[in-house]
């Protein structure tokens, strides 16, 4: 199979690999797909406590090239949005831009199901959170 | 040395030279149909095919009349499972084979199943190998065939063929092993090894593709096969259809060409394949070899590389050939069934590589495909969310994963 340049150019230069402290009350993680299906993505973001907005998004994933390559172009689209603005991203972009094939589309739905499980950790994090000091100021 | 590095010659093998130049003459200067009975071009043409059975003959230490040609080792398999199961229908209508067995033999069974056969599929042990004792067991006054291959051609492993065998002659069934990725490269001896029937093929021991034969005993017991096509009634009647002259003289070059350097390529393969072994197990944790290391070819390695999926593998090793056992390499998106039936997780099924060593590898390619290896599965781990949960001591089987 074929692999398209940008799908390339992730595997080869993959970005914002790596980890964040999961146990961080800014911190969101999301962990998807099963190893037996021959797909692990990871994915974190780490959000701005005053402004909202992602500023750190880091992963790593088990899986295909085209999974590799979606994962890391999630991270590059979830810097700098907010997490409300993140929620817009769909598998289908991700498609159209890396230039997936068919039988890859599900690298693209496990990419769009990691953003959705790190902000929903995010958020039921925020949820418990007993305020800092900081966040009792500006409140 | 120079990329790209084939290393997948289970799947096929690059035509020798000198099988090349033997076939050459058979396209053009003698072009004759070997059932031409009444002229020249006939008598040369049939000459050159009586050669070449000779030679198969020879490797494999059967009677030249004793081998008939096909187009390869599919038709081979088909004629022999379905030839046999025709013709002794009203002895009974059981067959086994096993569960790591070439699509060629599997679907060929499941066909003869939908029209009333019954057939058994053998497990095999963690290391490939095909239980004797059931195989004993599976046998029944009905069972007409024993259907099970010499070498797998994901896992290199040898099967007990001399036992099996045996066991086939001393309850009176017929003996069918697929022999394509065995003969030319380890001993096969129709004799010693009591096989009655065996395919063969040329383009997986540096011949021609497009042929193939199919070894049929004579004698003790003497073996008969219900012909799968209509036709002139060449081959003894088993396989009409005019004889590809010189795919024939090809396969038998490369019997030949096998036969005499076979002790000398044997070891030469060996230490490559242990080579190759050595350096990735000294380069890298968690990688697992597939099937026995004792019953196998010695041009076979599979291995699989704990916690890095096999397609991204293979993407960084994309200057050479070798194929995984992935899902996501396969048209089905299933993992390899052979190695799902040593027992083997889909996770280490999906990163498993089958390198395939070749007479024309050279030791400088071996120790570049080492090197680069080592290199992409420590940067694919660097990547893996899997690696770091397993460096961090969490039991990957006890995880609850999120999937649909």
């Amino acid at each position: 199979m074929a692999y398209s340049d940008k799908v390339l150019d992730h595997y080869n230069n993959p970005r914002n690999v790596g980890s964040l402290d999961k146990s961080a009350g800014n911190v969101g993680t999301g962990m998807v797909g099963a190893p037996e299906c021959g797909d692990v993505m990871k994915l974190q973001i780490k959000v701005n406590d005053e402004s909202g907005i992602i500023e750190e998004a880091k992963f790593k994933t088990f899986g295909c090239g085209s999974a590799i390559a979606s994962s890391s172009l999630a991270t590059e689209w979830l810097k700098g949005k907010t997490v409300d603005e993140a929620l817009q991203i769909k598998n289908t972009d991700i498609v159209n831009e890396l230039a997936l094939p068919p039988v890859k589309i599900h690298c693209s739905v496990l990419a769009e199901d990691a953003i959705k499980a790190a902000i929903s950790d995010y958020r039921k994090k925020q949820a418990t959170r007993t305020p800092t000091a900081v966040e009792q100021t500006v409140a | 040395m120079k990329p790209p590095i084939y290393l997948d010659n289970h799947a096929t093998t690059r035509m020798d030279p000198r099988v090349l130049d033997a076939m050459l003459p058979y396209f053009t200067d003698h072009f004759g149909n070997a059932a031409s009975r009444n002229h020249a071009f006939g008598w040369e043409a049939e000459q050159a095919v009586e050669k070449g059975r000779k030679q198969i003959a020879d490797l494999i230490g059967c009677n030249a009349r004793e081998v008939i040609f096909t187009s390869g080792a599919t038709e081979s398999d088909n004629l022999a499972i379905k030839g046999v199961a025709e013709m002794y229908a009203e002895k009974g209508n059981h067959i086994i084979t096993a569960a790591t067995e070439h699509k060629a033999v599997l679907d060929t069974c499941k066909k003869l199943e939908k029209h009333g056969y019954r057939v058994t599929y053998l497990p095999v042990k963690g290391d490939g190998l095909v239980d004797l004792d059931m195989l004993r067991e599976s046998i029944t006054d009905k069972t007409i065939l024993v259907s099970i291959m010499y070498a797998n051609n994901e896992i290199g492993v040898i099967q007990p063929v001399q036992e099996i065998g045996k066991i086939c002659r001393e309850r009176g069934v017929l003996f069918h092993t697929d022999g394509v990725q065995a003969i030319g490269k380890v001993p096969v001896d129709v004799n010693k090894d009591n096989i009655d029937i065996m395919s063969i093929t040329g383009h997986k021991l540096y011949g021609p593709k497009g042929v193939g034969a199919l070894y049929v005993r004579r004698k003790s017991p003497r073996v008969q096969i219900t012909a799968q096509m209509d036709g002139g009634g060449h081959e003894r009647g088993m396989r009409s259809g005019t004889l590809n002259v010189p795919g024939i003289v090809g396969l038998g070059e490369a019997c030949a060409i096998a036969q005499r350097e076979m002790p000398e390529e044997m070891k030469r393969m060996a230490y490559l394949r242990d080579r190759l072994r050595s350096k990735l197990e000294a380069g890298l944790d968690e990688v697992y070899i597939n099937g026995s290391m004792e019953h196998r070819l010695p041009q076979n390695l599979n291995m699989s590389f704990l916690y890095v999926e096999g397609e991204s593998l293979l993407m960084g090793i994309n200057d050479v050939a070798v194929s995984s056992g992935s899902a996501c390499t396969s048209a089905t998106l299933e993992p390899s069934y052979v190695l799902k039936a040593l027992g083997l997780g889909d996770d280490l099924a999906h990163s498993s590589i089958r390198f395939g060593i070749g007479r024309f590898n050279t030791e400088a390619e071996i120790d570049y495909v080492a090197d680069k290896l080592v290199d992409v599965v420590t940067k694919l781990r660097e990547l893996s969310p899997l690696y770091e949960m397993a460096k961090e001591g969490i039991d990957l089987s006890k995880v609850e994963w999120v999937h649909d």
